[in-house]
């Protein structure tokens, strides 16, 4: 049998061909995202000062709904046809394919990201006056906390009838605690309050990573094979 | 007469199922379902819609677990530990639309540990259809559809076949030449089950003709016609 780690690749190079074929959750995640840009730009229009305050917020909140779009697309694409019955019926371990999900959730998500960041800087006017290499870590941890959930949850709410609004009743609860942590470590690195730290939201979330993604592996099997 | 739904016992059963029941809520699909099955046979499973065909293979296959009951499948009790040595065939095609007939196999092909084009080639040259065709499964034919589905199933060269009205929306000659390749793989070596709605097509190909009724077998005979008339 194929080692875990090259079912892991098939499934993850398979999952960006289709992406990159129908660009269903990409576009869906840029339309979104660029909504929430324009959108919060012209409701607030805020100041340089201000935008410090509030951007880290404003930018997890809407990257996190617009992982949303690309976390329900996963498993979607699965359900055509009943694809994941053929993987159900192979000896492929379920953890592979858990996480070659997860790992293109979080190709997509970073994308997205890449892409919007400049908006969100030009829009809002944003210059971090803390160690802006620590937004690096921030991105990184945070990604992954929302696409490891997301990607669960997601696989969780499949067989359920209103699985769009499933997610995100499933997801938010679970993420909040990366989320202030993301927004807490984004807020510190743009202030540069001296007298704070962005280190301990880091290594929160980091801490938060790996206990979710260790549980996440540990139940999928479940999950993928529930009726 | 013998009780259709008793185990009776066969000399060489590859899979044996006792008191099967599968409840989905207050609607029982499969009320008590006891049978064993020989190894190198062909089986037609026939019944009308909601008869309980589609239940029984997918417990076969492993996707659904019995409500109550046994399964034993070349003497193992759980279906996935075995699941190398089936092929399962759904009415869905369980295929990628967006990618091709030989993308979809090779990406199979890894999930039961194949990495050589070679046999992927081979599966889908085996149902009548080109390797080399380029266009997305989704673009196909509902019969062309109906063969690479097949193909995904003969891929592993699995021991037990599973196939779920594999002749629907397949015209009469391909539908033909599909049972020719099912009898050739019988004779192989091969168990083979069709669930389908077109027995006719299966005459002369199988060994046996399984009727079932609100889920219960409630014939089994080798000749059609004669369950017809009984």
């Amino acid at each position: 049998m194929s080692a875990p780690s090259g079912i892991t690749r098939a499934t993850l190079t398979k999952d960006i061909r289709l992406e990159w074929r129908s660009k269903d959750a990409i576009n869906s995640m840029l339309f979104f995202a660029l909504l929430v840009v324009v959108v919060f730009s012209f409701s607030f229009d805020p100041e340089a000062e201000e935008s410090r305050h509030i951007a880290g917020g404003l930018v997890w909140v809407g990257f996190l709904f617009a992982a949303i779009v690309a976390l329900n697309q996963t498993w979607a694409r699965e359900l055509r046809n009943q694809v994941l019955d053929a993987y159900r019926v192979s000896p492929a371990p379920a953890n592979a394919l858990f996480l070659a999900k997860a790992v293109g959730n979080f190709i997509f998500v970073a994308v997205l990201e890449a892409l919007m960041t400049p908006l969100f800087i030009m829009f809002y006017r944003l210059r971090a006056l803390g160690p802006a290499w620590q937004l690096l870590p921030v991105a990184i941890l945070g990604t992954w906390a929302i696409v490891v959930n997301g990607t669960f949850f997601a696989a969780m709410s499949l067989r359920t009838r209103s699985r769009e609004i499933m997610l995100p009743l499933l997801l938010f609860p679970v993420t909040l605690p990366a989320l202030i942590s993301m927004v807490e470590a984004t807020n510190v690195i743009l202030v540069g309050d001296p007298s704070t730290s962005a280190k301990f939201w880091i290594v929160l979330l980091a801490t938060y990573d790996v206990v979710f993604t260790t549980g996440c592996l540990a139940l999928f099997e479940t999950v993928l094979h529930a009726e | 007469m013998n009780d259709p739904n008793t185990a009776h016992p066969q000399a060489d059963p590859v899979i044996t199922v006792t008191n099967l029941i599968k409840q989905f809520g207050r609607f029982a699909a499969l009320r008590g379902v006891s049978a064993s099955f020989d190894r190198r046979r062909l089986y037609a499973i026939l019944g009308d819609n909601g008869a309980g065909k589609t239940t029984l293979l997918r417990i076969l296959a492993g996707l659904v677990r019995p409500t109550r009951g046994t399964v034993s499948i070349l003497g193992n009790a759980d279906p996935r530990e075995v699941c190398r040595e089936f092929g399962y065939m759904a009415h869905p095609s369980l295929l990628y639309d967006e990618m091709s007939g030989m993308e979809n196999l090779r990406y199979f092909a890894r999930l039961y540990g194949m990495a050589e084009d070679s046999r992927c080639a081979a599966s889908i040259t085996a149902v009548g259809l080109d390797p080399e065709l380029q266009r997305p499964v989704g673009q196909y034919s509902q019969g062309m559809r109906q063969r690479m589905s097949l193909a995904r199933a003969l891929l592993h060269d699995p021991k037990i076949l599973l196939l779920d009205e594999p002749f629907s929306n397949v015209d009469i000659r391909s539908a033909r030449e599909m049972v020719k390749l099912l009898a050739g793989m019988r004779a192989q070596g091969k168990t083979i089950f069709v669930v389908t709605h077109q027995a006719s097509l299966l005459d002369g190909a199988a060994d046996e003709f399984i009727w079932m009724e609100t889920g219960l077998i409630v014939n089994r005979t080798a000749d059609r016609k004669f369950m017809e008339t009984a």
